[in-house]
């Protein structure tokens, strides 16, 4: 059984939900520090990130690199908006691919799931429907964007 | 690749979206999807030609009628790529595990020298 669920809302958002055995304040730091985020935000199997920056305060910039053996590669380049440790990141981000994709409004809150553990909802807004569509089918050509979002539709759903 | 664009184009949709959660239930003729869609026939039509365009559902001719149901073909190939995804997203996230079970037995140790 997954922990992790995916799904669409309405016509502009992604949410992913994820628990972890960790009280917030570590599940934060390792959203936060960009030494931790460097050893697991790696995507699929194969590939490395040889540049992560994040600078968590408001203004700071993040700016994540990745590559694999094959000499492929891409960026991704953002701004935090709002830190308020160990609950809430709100940031804005944006692929390079290499032309830079619309801005991906990200809002991540982290909550004692009440066993000692957390529950992360990260709630991506994209600028309308036609941008979330390309996102997640450019998603698949480059792996990494592909780590955080899926298309839950109803149509699997009623399916199962 | 290109298929798959058509596929979420065609899925970005409520109403295609809809329509497909109704198909997933069993065949419909446009007319029965008419009347819970509170749609007209020609808009019914567009939609599913749209998803018929993207390989997601198929029709067959039943005397006047051409019932539509889902593509299994077309679906598959969604679902292979939604599991590419979540595979991606998971992997991130073991590995996340890791981090913090590192970080436990560090900040654990951290206290173990302050009580000292």
């Amino acid at each position: 059984m997954s922990k992790l669920t995916l799904k669409t809302e309405g016509e502009k958002h992604v949410v992913v939900t994820r628990r972890f055995a960790a009280p917030p304040e570590a599940v934060y730091r390792a959203h936060t520090d960009p030494a931790l985020v460097q050893k697991w935000m790696l995507g699929p199997e194969g590939w490395t990130m040889p540049v992560c920056q994040m600078d968590p305060r408001p203004g700071g910039k993040i700016r994540y690199e990745w590559s694999n053996a094959k000499g492929g590669g891409f960026y991704l380049t953002g701004e935090c908006l709002v830190l308020d440790p160990p609950h809430r990141i709100v940031h804005v981000e944006r692929m390079h691919l290499p032309d830079p994709t619309p801005d991906n409004h990200v809002e991540s809150t982290f909550e004692p799931d009440g066993g000692g553990g957390t529950l992360m909802t990260m709630r991506m807004t994209l600028p309308d429907a036609e941008t979330r569509r390309q996102m997640l089918s450019t998603g698949m050509e480059h792996g990494m964007e592909a780590s955080y979002v899926r298309l839950e539709n109803e149509i699997l759903a009623a399916r199962v | 690749m290109h298929n798959l664009d058509v596929a979420f184009s065609a899925l970005s949709d409520p109403t295609r979206r809809a329509i497909l959660a109704r198909l997933a239930l069993g065949e419909a003729t446009v007319m029965e999807l008419v009347k819970p869609f509170e749609l007209t026939q020609p808009a019914i039509s567009r939609h599913l030609k749209v998803l018929e365009n993207a390989g997601l559902i198929v029709r067959r001719v039943e005397g006047t009628k051409h019932p539509c149901r889902l593509a299994e073909h077309g679906i598959a190939e969604i679902d292979r790529w939604l599991e590419m995804l979540r595979t991606a997203l998971t992997r991130n996230y073991d590995r996340l595990d890791q981090v913090l079970a590192e970080l436990k037995s560090e900040m654990k140790s951290d206290r173990g020298e302050e009580t000292r």
